[in-house]
């Protein structure tokens, strides 16, 4: 028996490898730095080897292969555009991330025990968060572009553990926080199972663990299709988990609500990009030729998500919740593009999760700001009378509301429109008239925030917008400019996307 | 540069020079916006005096790409419908604005905001009158909700949130139906031929749809045009909105943007979808007379001098719908006619009763009394507004009411029979209130209020010419109506019912 060397393509493999390099000097800064400039070089670290992963991402992307890593990963255009999606994204959460009000001085403390007051007063920082940050951008990173099933689960623990912890780092409402990550960790544990399970069937169908290999088989269709079609579900209920499709969405609102505002934005955003990136991929590229097994299912789902999150958020009391169930509204619009299964789809779906990641980012961002001496105020009745206090923050986040809401002139609405049309064009009339119809239901309650902020008289509770960071300021600039221009002029990103969003198979 | 694209230029401009000006140079602020409006007026009328009327072609075309992939561009253009409502809503502009001049004081923001506000709205109404690819007009016609949304919540009265909110819910939900059918359009536009937005294009694809298809998506145009118009029963949003708002943004809700909603319907639910209309017209006739019956009615009903007006203007809006969907050329030009003089018979009472209100501190008609003698100008202007809204012959409205009286008699008998019923009814719930509010002994608290001071009545006296001269001599209007009507009518194959000799021959 002869051994041969694995070949790897280090240049398309880069960004992961950068990525995962930072980490690394990162773990080593927490060991051996002093504390003091532990904050200011993690910093540092974290933004430069995602800038640079970035720069080397963009050198690659004219490359198409599917042997960069043994067969393991297929690079193509799509994968291109996820992966950049997923760095511009994390770049900057990152900045949100560095504004360290949000985080617990000292993770491992007990809640309410001395050593946390010690560390309180001490003012300590985490700045673990930084290295997390990156091991989660990595798998995110490999997610999307993974084709075999050990990979693609690989890079869905690399990406989900560090979250499970960011998700409990949060500085005040500890055991909240800490109740979210458990809850994110044990359903994610269980869905990872689940996708387990998904492969077992898969290669007990196909003998094959490779994308490619399992999609000889359905086009052969040799195999047991019972094999087929559990795999094919449980696989789905691990990937349906990570975007918060309904009935795998229980924890998004509670991880929302308790994670620092900061993770929750990097979870919303980034997580979104690369679960959906890599369910497009394996529907796209694996499951496509057994669309008529799966496809009716996906639509029930689609439509339930859509609605369920849409009527449901109507009642939300807290705006990050309000959010998350809004967030399970946009996952059922994107699974249409799943489910068009078409270049326009393609497209369409890679718009929407770049429009919508960069303004949900900008969104907890905003929230991030609006505090009172005990933290931030995420009632949404101590909003009230927001527009007159701050004018200024007031107006960006409607804008994001309203960009959520597909109003014309934001970005929401031309992933909206084009989402849509992809999945009516593909004969998905079902899916037109539901999204569409919760569209509705969803504009009802961004309006009721803009009513509570812009028409209703402030209460003086000690809620106030606090100034923010320059980081902060950036990331609000930077995402709410896009949101607006990308309303206004979205030709070029969307010839861009035309250009690239191909699957290799 | 084209003569519309600078129309819509202009306002932008000035609204971007307001942003400037520190806002507490308050008269400043007004003058700037005054000038502005005034100048869009004059170009208007300048291409009003350049508009061909023999040419039944769109004329003053411009055409660039907006989004290429989609087959989005940004195209303008008039036809004689267009232009005369266009012209219609730049001569209001600096009417509202020079007679609202305080009107923006005392809202939620300062003055600054109200009229950056107006200024975009119009830019929006100009743009929504002369687009002629349905993507760019859906673009003006959702995103012109968030500057009144505003104008309502910000600068209302009385229960201004909760109305601004209902207007906006009301037309979102109707806009959502109609980016449903306008979806099902670019499909259909996809598959015969290339995607395109282009309503000369789109006007030809209904050859090719199933009469199914062609009825819903007719009705998911025609449900938010009848929101829009509004036609009884979708109506309610609109008395709650119109009396919440100044008076000057009444104007210009009622004045204008209801107009797109029948605007609409010639443009796209005619033109677009020939057979679907013929099949929904005795629908809609029903629906239209109900509505100018039942409007007629609540106006007799109202206590609340604007709810009154917004009433009457149901009821006028009924007339225009019917006369719309008789589909003969007389209907259809009276219908066009009655919309720019219900634009300005409304702008009068709208005004007059605006002025009153802000003198007497009530909008209720009961607290009026005897102001023909203590305030004979105002008194005049709101009789001879009065007069216009109830058709008296020699005032501009008669000549309108009747051509869509005649030309609803010729296909439909008995709905034209009973609408004239609308025409008694008017009679009443005009010269009620004015027998109450202007004749009779002088209410107790009226006895020192004020006449119309010289910025009033400069305001108020080109409106009043416009309603009395084009009741003498409407050729100007009609001669450019009616080659665009007929062209409506004959492109898409409807055609006039020959005259029948009388009965007996």
């Amino acid at each position: 028996m002869t051994f041969e060397a694995p070949v790897l393509h280090y240049s398309i493999l880069a960004p992961i490898l950068i990525v995962l390099g930072g980490a690394l000097v990162g773990v080593l800064i927490e060991a051996f730095a002093p504390r003091a400039s532990r904050r200011s070089s993690q910093l540092f670290v974290t933004v430069a080897s995602l800038v640079i992963a970035l720069a080397a991402l963009l050198r690659v992307r004219n490359q198409v292969s599917v042997s960069a890593a043994m067969g393991s990963v297929s690079f193509d255009g799509a994968g291109f555009l996820l992966q950049a999606s997923i760095l511009i994204i994390a770049i900057l959460s990152v900045f949100l991330i560095a504004d360290q009000e949000n985080f617990t001085a000292l993770a491992a403390a007990v809640p309410g025990s001395e050593e946390e007051r010690h560390s309180l007063q001490a003012d300590l920082r985490v700045t673990e968060v930084y290295p997390l940050t990156l091991f989660a951008v990595a798998g995110m990173l490999l997610f999307p572009i993974s084709s075999d099933l050990i990979t693609l689960f690989v890079a869905l623990e690399m990406l989900s553990l560090p979250l499970y912890l960011m998700a409990g780092l949060s500085r005040r409402r500890r055991l909240m926080s800490q109740e979210s990550a458990l809850k994110y960790f044990l359903l994610g544990a269980f869905s990872s199972a689940f996708f387990l399970f998904g492969i077992a069937y898969l290669y007990g169908y196909s003998a094959s663990i490779t994308f490619s290999g399992i999609q000889a088989s359905i086009v052969g269709g040799s195999g047991n299709d019972v094999f087929l079609l559990l795999g094919i579900a449980f696989i789905s209920v691990g990937l349906l988990f990570k975007v918060g499709a309904v009935p795998f969405h229980a924890w998004t609102p509670d991880v929302y609500q308790g994670a620092p505002t900061a993770v929750t934005g990097f979870m919303a955003a980034a997580t979104k990009v690369a679960a959906f990136g890599a369910i497009l991929r394996i529907y796209y590229v694996t499951f496509a030729n057994a669309q008529w097994q799966w496809k009716p299912a996906l639509v029930l789902i689609a439509i339930i998500t859509m609605v369920f999150g849409s009527v449901v958020a109507i009642s939300q009391r807290d705006v990050k919740r309000m959010l998350a169930y809004s967030s399970i509204a946009h996952a059922g619009f994107l699974l249409s593009g799943v489910i068009a299964l078409s270049k326009s789809g393609l497209e369409a779906s890679i718009f929407y999760l770049f429009a919508y990641g960069i303004a949900t980012l900008g969104a907890f961002a905003v929230v991030t700001l609006i505090r009172d001496s005990a933290g931030e105020v995420t009632d949404l009745n101590r909003w009230s009378g927001l527009g007159k206090r701050s004018p200024l923050t007031a107006s960006v986040f409607a804008l994001f509301l309203l960009a959520f809401a597909g109003i014309p002139l934001t970005s929401g609405f031309i992933g909206k429109f084009s989402i849509f049309s992809a999945a009516y064009e593909s004969g998905n009339t079902s899916l037109l008239i539901a999204g569409v119809l919760s569209s509705a239901i969803a504009a009802f309650f961004y309006i009721r925030v803009i009513v509570l902020m812009f028409f209703k008289d402030s209460v003086e509770d000690g809620t106030s917008v606090v100034i923010p960071s320059a980081l902060t300021t950036t990331t609000i600039a930077i995402t709410s400019a896009v949101t607006l221009i990308l309303g206004i002029y979205p030709a070029p990103l969307i010839n861009f996307i035309a250009t690239f969003a191909t699957f290799v198979r | 540069m084209n003569a519309l694209t600078t129309m819509m230029a202009l306002p932008l401009i000035g609204s971007l020079l307001i942003a400037i000006i520190p806002s507490e140079q308050v008269l400043r602020i007004k003058q700037a916006t005054f000038i502005t409006t005034l100048l869009v007026a004059i170009s208007g009328v300048l291409t009003w005096i350049k508009f061909d009327s023999a040419n039944t072609a769109l004329q003053f075309v411009e055409s660039a790409k907006w989004i290429p992939s989609f087959g989005i561009n940004y195209a303008v253009g008039v036809d004689g419908l267009a232009i005369v409502l266009i012209l219609m809503s730049v001569l209001l502009a600096p009417i509202v604005v020079l007679a609202g001049w305080n009107e923006s004081e005392g809202g939620r923001w300062s003055p600054k905001v109200f009229y950056i506000l107006i200024l975009v709205l119009e830019t929006m109404m100009i743009g929504v009158f002369a687009a002629t690819d349905l993507f760019l007009f859906y673009v003006f016609f959702e995103a012109m909700l968030i500057p009144v949304y505003f104008l309502i919540g910000g600068f209302g009265s009385g229960e201004r949130a909760a109305a601004a909110v209902k207007f906006l819910l009301y037309s979102l939900f109707g806009g959502l139906l109609m980016l449903a059918s306008i979806i099902g359009l670019y499909v259909i536009s996809g598959a015969n031929g290339g995607h395109t937005f282009d309503i000369t294009r789109l006007s030809e694809l209904h050859t090719y749809m199933s009469s199914t298809t062609q009825n819903l998506l007719f009705l998911g145009f025609f449900i938010a045009f009848a929101i829009k118009a509004p036609v009884w029963p979708l109506h309610t949003w609109l008395p709650d909105a119109a009396a919440a708002a100044t008076p000057g943004t009444s104007v210009l809700l009622l004045g204008v943007l209801d107009k797109v909603g029948t605007f609409g319907m010639i443009r796209f639910c005619l033109a677009l979808f020939p057979d679907a209309s013929k099949t929904f017209t005795p629908l809609i006739l029903v629906l239209s007379v109900i509505s100018i019956i039942y409007g007629a009615f609540l106006a007799i009903g109202a206590r609340d001098i604007k709810r009154l007006i917004a009433y009457t203007s149901i009821s006028h809006f009924g007339f225009i719908t019917m006369g719309i969907f008789a589909m003969t050329s007389q209907g259809m030009s009276g219908a066009t006619l009655y919309m720019f003089n219900h634009g300005f018979s409304t702008a009068a009472l709208f005004l007059v009763a605006g002025w009153m209100i802000s003198r007497r501190g009530s909008s209720t008609i009961a607290d009026f009394g005897g102001l023909q003698r203590v305030t004979p100008i105002m008194a005049w202007s709101f009789f001879i507004a009065g007069m216009s809204s109830l058709a008296l012959p020699g005032l501009s409205s008669f000549v309108s009411e009747f051509l869509v009286l005649v030309g609803t008699y010729t296909r439909y008998p008995v709905a034209a029979v009973i609408a004239t019923f609308g025409i008694v009814l008017a009679a009443l719930y005009i010269l009620i209130p004015v027998q109450k509010a202007l004749h009779g002994p002088t209410t107790p608290g009226n006895e020192n209020l004020s006449d119309l001071n010289l910025r009033e009545k400069i305001a108020i006296a080109p409106v009043v010419a416009i309603i009395v001269a084009l009741g003498f001599y409407p050729s100007p209007l009609l001669n450019v109506i009616n080659p665009a009507s007929a062209h409506v009518l004959e492109v898409q194959g409807f055609t006039d019912p020959v005259p029948s000799e009388s009965a007996g021959k």
